[in-house]
């Protein structure tokens, strides 16, 4: 064995965590720093029709108030710029911030938010993907609940001749699966610090997973180029897909701009319940056709995404989805149809391994039903379909170095799957 | 008021308001940040401090009621410069990975120790039950202890 290979190596930064030396954001203090609160309504569906800020902005110890007014390009989104850093017209999800405001203290931040008065006339919300795709739901976005791929309301995938593949068939199966919502719940919540200087750049203190993502989105916001906005990824406690996206380095940094002051937001556990992205909770049919010795032929899928208010990654973790769809096996045979709809919930976004998680678990429960229907091993079942090298996705991606077969048979010696 | 305890060994005075959270006054006022913040209702145990050898959470804490009390954090476990067994084999045995909860669960695992220095997988794992992990799946943590105790 060699210095490194074989022996077990702390990691390198984990003397600092349990000698209490990391820091991460909410660790910063910077001198006159000031610290966000942000005024919400109690409903997830409303048109606002007026946000009057002056009782917040009388109370001592308030530097700064913001409103949708304050921010130079407002809506913003990964794909689709369809999500307001402070909404303007609607309200779409239960908490979403509406006015940020800057204090002394997280206290008297708290105290000035709850002198925001919003009027806003409450709109019917729909949470229900499949009700929300009906005609006549109530429009989370104007123009309808289902997001475009290119004009079109599906993510459509097309591989050989399903309908024949299903006649080649000697079984077919079919099932509804649901997936639930899952909030990432990292130990650490969502909190940034940023500063302005003396020429107006602004130094951002994060816990980016993306960190030149933030910078371009941020800058997009800001309308600042991109040399004049810095981001600073510290620590990451935790992060799991819930800190790709920025979530509080909009608000902090326009504050830090409007008062010349280090502005601090840090969410509160009930605030990444929620407002902080979700996994999606998805609903989809999978209809798979197979012979007698369990070869796959021929599979159907109709998949709807809940993507809650925004489309955020939405559009992008559909497309992801679709190159793995069938996990690591062949089906010659694919009709897909991907819906991302609009539901008046928080927003979701990446987690560990985005949308084709929820996949797998579907794809795995046939290939475990399958196996009973044809009466063979469950891992046979999964050898005998498992993709290799010149295989096409049902993304048109021809695999190459797959090392699927040879990690599969690792498995089945180290478990001694067949003495079992 | 002003209240004075003992912190890691060293007198300190410190004027808080009647309803400051220990966890506040601890970070903000006594810059001792290894004290977490991340659910503020007692949950997680990221705050979590000794008061006179008890594990407690801090942020449920109120700072008036550890007058006169002494108060260890990860911070007062280094002696000399020597880190505790707890830091070390926590280390070394992969028992961090993004290191929030990490300080709490160093002083869950003090607490432990100082009353029960052979405890069993079972008496490790009640120990640290009020203190969340969201990375290792406290299988790492668990043999962290067990290098310690065995």
């Amino acid at each position: 064995m060699g210095k490194v290979i074989g022996q077990r190596l702390p990691l390198y930064d984990s003397y600092r965590h349990t000698t209490g030396q990391t820091r991460f954001t909410d660790d910063i203090y910077l001198p006159g720093m000031l610290f966000v609160k942000t005024a919400k309504i109690p409903v997830p569906h409303a048109r606002i029709l007026n946000i009057d800020t002056t009782g917040a902005e009388r109370v001592a110890g308030v530097a700064a108030v913001i409103t949708h007014k304050d921010v130079p390009n407002n809506y913003w989104g990964a794909f689709v710029q369809d999500q307001p850093v402070l909404p303007d017209k609607y309200v779409r999800f239960l908490g979403q911030p509406v006015v940020a405001v800057a204090a002394v203290d997280e206290d008297t931040a708290l105290e000035a938010a709850e002198k925001v008065k919003i009027d806003y006339e409450e709109l019917t919300p729909v949470f229900d993907p499949e009700e929300a795709m009906q005609p006549g739901a109530p429009e989370v976005h104007e123009g309808g609940n289902i997001a475009k791929f290119g004009g079109y309301d599906a993510m459509m995938v097309r591989l050989g001749d399903v309908e024949k593949g299903f006649a080649e068939s000697d079984y077919v199966i079919e099932h509804k699966f649901h997936t639930a919502m899952n909030e990432h719940a990292f130990l650490e919540p969502h909190c940034s610090v940023a500063e302005a200087d003396a020429n107006g750049h602004i130094t951002i203190y994060t816990a980016s997973q993306t960190t030149s993502w933030h910078q371009f989105l941020i800058c997009g916001v800001l309308a600042a180029p991109i040399n004049t906005v810095r981001i600073v990824s510290g620590p990451t406690g935790g992060g799991f897909g819930g800190k790709s996206n920025p979530s509080t380095e909009f608000v902090v940094a326009l504050l830090a701009k409007k008062t010349g002051k280090p502005v601090k937001w840090r969410w509160t556990r009930e605030e990444e319940f929620l407002i902080s992205t979700v996994r999606s909770a998805d609903t989809f049919w999978m209809k798979t056709g197979f012979k007698k010795d369990g070869t796959l032929v021929a599979r159907q899928i109709r998949y709807i995404q809940d993507t809650g208010a925004y489309n955020d990654f939405g559009t992008y973790g559909m497309m992801k989805l679709t190159s793995q769809i069938n996990g690591p096996y062949r089906i010659p045979n694919v009709w897909f149809d991907g819906y991302v709809v609009y539901t008046n919930k928080q927003v979701t976004g990446p987690m560990r391994g985005y949308s084709i998680t929820q996949s797998v678990s579907a794809n795995e429960t046939q290939m475990e039903i399958i196996a009973e229907m044809t009466g063979l091993d469950p891992i046979e079942v999964r050898r005998k379909n498992l993709v290799q090298d010149g295989d096409i996705l049902p993304t048109q991606q021809v695999l190459e170095a797959v090392g699927v077969r040879e990690t599969l048979d690792a498995v089945i010696k180290a478990s001694n799957w067949y003495s079992k | 008021m002003e209240i004075a305890f003992t912190l890691n060994g060293l007198a300190v005075k410190v004027d808080v308001k009647p309803a400051d959270i220990l966890t506040d006054v601890l970070r903000q006022k006594l810059g001792v940040l290894s004290v977490k913040k991340g659910c503020e209702t007692g949950d997680c145990g990221a705050c979590a401090v000794l008061v006179d050898g008890e594990l407690v959470n801090s942020c449920v804490t109120l700072a008036p009621t550890v007058a006169g009390k002494s108060i260890t954090t990860v911070e007062g476990l280094i002696v000399n410069g020597e880190m505790d067994i707890i830091q070390r084999r926590l280390a070394e045995y992969h028992g961090t990975q993004c290191g929030f909860c990490t300080p709490g669960m160093v002083m869950a695992i003090k607490a432990l120790l100082n009353g029960n220095p052979h405890p069993d997988e079972a008496e490790i794992r009640r120990a640290i039950a009020g203190n969340l992990c969201r990375c290792t799946g406290y299988q790492k943590i668990v043999e962290a202890v067990q290098s310690i105790t065995a």
